[in-house]
């Protein structure tokens, strides 16, 4: 994969190494904006609140 | 070489750079929670900073009118006896804060106990959703606002977004939280903190455990996650008014002078 990415990319070295660079930050990017705000509430490291419901749903007396 | 042996290093080498790749990826995941989320919640803090100090320099944005719970509210005069079953009643409020939207920013909070915590108090969100607690520690709206007769909830991150509640922890009975309104700072007092269950709503009833009574007290409820990283518990930390000083008058005592150096000792980090 990476090897057929690095054939694929023109330019020679330098322009090789330049799209690696566009290419690396843009999957980063991707990640950081996109997929980890989607994933992220599958984890429980924001769960904060007692239940997170207002007390008005609490049973009455 | 034979064209099925090429191809079996091909699938080979594609494994692995996919499985690394993988890890790559579940630790860039790891940065962006602990590291990057930190800078999503500090944005958010200084728009919602801003918010603050042009709502509260509009002078027509006080109200004046009595909070919903406030009509359960003993004549604040001092003519109604004590109840002899609240050893120490809260002072009246002098300013109970304006309601404000979901997302908006209600106040600000100072714990002296976490000293430099306090040189960026961290402003406390109307909401608990999602996207209000990755702006900051959020006030759970239909809980009394700072000042009010009844419990005020605060919920916030432990380990993620700005972790404003990291240090919950470290609180102590009789520690200040003050509260900073638009013209009043509520002083609270650390009255307690517990372990309880993620589903134990009852810390955040008006009456904490005690369902649909009349609340006489003015408390103030921190909820957070428990242990760090984790999601198993909740840590609640209660707190009661003890004190309303007018910001005209200046800064309140308990943030007047820093938390004695002996009982600082966990706050040092």
């Amino acid at each position: 994969m990476y090897g057929w990415i690095w054939r694929s990319l023109p330019g020679g070295v330098p322009g090789k190494l330049l799209g690696c660079l566009l290419l690396l930050t843009a999957a980063v990017a991707l990640l950081f904006l996109v997929v980890f705000p989607a994933v992220e509430p599958l984890l429980p490291l924001g769960d904060v609140t007692v239940d997170g419901r207002p007390p008005a749903a609490s049973p009455p007396p | 070489m034979s064209r099925g042996g090429r191809l079996f290093r091909a699938a080979l080498r594609g494994t692995g750079e996919l499985l690394i790749t993988l890890g790559v990826v579940v630790l860039l995941f790891c940065v962006y929670e602990v590291k990057f989320t930190n800078l999503v919640t500090a944005q958010a803090q200084e728009q919602l900073s801003d918010d603050l100090r042009r709502a509260w320099a509009e002078p027509a944005a006080r109200s004046t009118e009595p909070a919903p719970t406030a009509s359960a509210d003993p004549a604040p005069t001092g003519t109604a006896e004590p109840d002899p079953t609240v050893p120490a009643p809260s002072p009246p409020p002098v300013a109970v804060p304006a309601p404000v939207d979901l997302g908006g920013a209600l106040a600000v909070l100072r714990i002296p106990r976490l000293g430099e915590w306090n040189d960026e108090p961290p402003v406390v969100v109307e909401g608990v959703r999602v996207a209000d607690l990755k702006t900051g520690p959020g006030h759970m709206p239909g809980t009394a606002l700072p000042g009010q007769l009844g419990n005020v909830v605060v919920s916030g991150h432990r380990t993620t977004y700005g972790a404003p509640f990291a240090r919950l922890d470290e609180l102590r009975v009789g520690d200040a939280v003050v509260v900073e309104t638009r013209d009043t700072w509520f002083t609270y007092t650390v009255t307690g903190s517990q372990i309880v269950a993620p589903s134990a709503v009852e810390v955040a009833w008006p009456v904490p455990g005690q369902a649909g009574a009349t609340p006489t007290r003015r408390l103030l409820t921190m909820t957070t996650c428990h242990p760090r990283y984790s999601a198993r518990q909740r840590l609640i930390v209660s707190a009661e008014l003890t004190a309303t000083d007018a910001k005209s008058a200046g800064r309140p005592a308990a943030l007047a002078a820093p938390v004695a150096a002996g009982s600082a000792a966990g706050a040092g980090g």
